[in-house]
């Protein structure tokens, strides 16, 4: 039966600004997705908790601190341990290419999204992945 | 059925898909709800409600909080409005409730009221039946921000939190007319504010003014600070004594009777709505749509003839 596609929109790590998981969980409620915001300053441990409990077809990670290469594999590692590697996990912020691709090739995160990223783009993208899973 | 089993012995996964299922609806979802059914009506339902802004995730998570230092399990579900026009939602209630991340006595369910109206979705009281049936001893139920008319809580609660602020000034009037029948106490929340005495009086007045307590239950006038903690022990001790009032003076069947009516009524709702659907066609179905936006049916001719054990030639 149809259901709303739900994503958690979180910002794992200490940076505060969280103006583009804002605008990016505005652009998915527009798109006709349920998303569960659940702010700034989350552990891994946390946000693999609140998927867990939300039931989420996608996680959406907003990072700007630099830690993405700790944080990232975390939670992606975390998802693996709840049986939760069904989940798609995508990223967003200032990160480089290099790190992009082994985020996407060694560390199960789906797409990673620089700034300038049309949101349409990213709706297209989970509509897709989520579509092919089910 | 497996996802049943899973849910009784405490898989909080197998939890979160069982609430997904009920959100949805169908035949998978009403075999695990026949599953689980035996299980429930032991989890004490407390519904806090109460307009935009006044608290009311800040208080959930702070009244989790307490109840979890008396050492009792909690369930939430926190119900946000999804948009007219896209379906979508924004579900925030989480952000307040950091505190409770990662304690395994708490269970926290986002849920859209995917354009249902009254304040609650309308598999609200299906997940609040999961999550009894899961062991948790209180479920805590947040309705959408109310103003007059979301009063469903009621029914679904065996108690109900309206909060309200101070400041509010005139517009509070209409807010109280709506929820003041259906409060069983009342928090004056922010009482850190101006104006907080005033509050109170008004609440106390107006709860004074001809009306005969339900249950024989003068409803407490309580105020707090949810964001501080203060007065939020004060407020867990109310919700347990109204409880306990309502089993001493054996009124607690009468709101179990009341809920079950509720419950009864909205399945057969839902029941009537689906298997209407599922013997119209999708192209049928736009017809008779446009046969009454054209005024050439009315609705109430055409949902009597397509619930009718025969079905009208048209």
């Amino acid at each position: 039966m149809e259901r709303p596609i739900r994503v958690l929109v979180a910002k794992p790590g200490l940076d505060g600004h969280d103006r583009g998981a804002k605008v990016i969980a505005r652009a998915l409620r527009d798109a006709g997705m349920e998303v569960i915001y659940t702010g700034i300053q989350q552990t891994p441990e946390m946000i693999v908790e609140a998927a867990l409990q939300e039931d989420v077809d996608v996680v959406g990670l907003s990072i700007l601190s630099g830690a993405h290469m700790t944080l990232l594999p975390r939670v992606t590692a975390l998802l693996r341990e709840q049986g939760m590697e069904d989940v798609l996990v995508i990223a967003g912020g200032i990160i480089s290419d290099d790190d992009a691709r082994e985020l996407r090739e060694r560390h199960g995160i789906a797409a990673v999204y620089g700034p300038g990223t049309s949101t349409q783009e990213i709706v297209r993208f989970i509509r897709e992945h989520v579509a092919q899973k089910a | 059925m497996e996802l049943a089993e899973q849910l009784l012995s405490g898989s909080r996964r197998a939890l979160a898909r069982g609430i997904t299922l009920v959100e949805t609806g169908g035949p998978q979802a009403r075999e695990l709800l026949r599953a689980v059914y035996p299980h429930t009506g032991r989890a004490h339902i407390v519904g806090i409600t109460g307009a935009p802004g006044v608290g009311k995730s800040t208080l959930v998570s702070a009244l989790a909080g307490e109840w979890r230092r008396r050492g009792r399990s909690v369930g939430v579900v926190a119900v946000d409005p999804s948009s007219p026009f896209t379906g979508g939602a924004i579900l925030g209630d989480r952000i307040r409730m950091q505190a409770q991340s990662g304690d395994a006595g708490v269970f926290i369910r986002s849920m859209a009221n995917r354009g249902r109206l009254g304040g609650i979705a309308r598999a609200t009281g299906d997940a609040v039946a999961l999550l009894d049936a899961a062991g948790f001893e209180l479920v805590l139920v947040e309705t959408v921000g109310a103003g007059q008319g979301e009063v469903e809580i009621a029914g679904a609660a065996h108690t109900t939190v309206v909060i309200d602020v101070p400041g509010m000034g005139d517009d509070v009037q209409a807010i109280k007319a709506g929820l003041l029948e259906i409060a069983d106490l009342y928090v004056v929340n922010k009482a850190d504010r101006d104006g907080v005495d005033a509050t109170v009086k008004q609440l106390r007045a107006m709860l004074h003014m001809g009306q005969r307590s339900r249950d024989g239950w003068q409803p407490p006038v309580l105020t707090a600070v949810a964001m501080s903690g203060e007065g939020v022990a004060a407020v867990a001790d109310a919700v347990e004594q109204h409880l306990a009032h309502l089993r001493a003076h054996g009124r607690l069947e009468e709101r179990l009777r009341a809920r079950a009516a509720y419950e009864l009524k909205q399945a057969i709702e839902e029941t009537a709505l689906m298997s209407v659907r599922a013997r119209v066609g999708a192209q049928e179905w736009e017809e008779l749509v446009a046969q009454v936006a054209a005024r050439t049916a009315d609705p109430y001719t055409l949902a009597a003839s397509l619930l009718g054990s025969e079905r009208q030639p048209r």
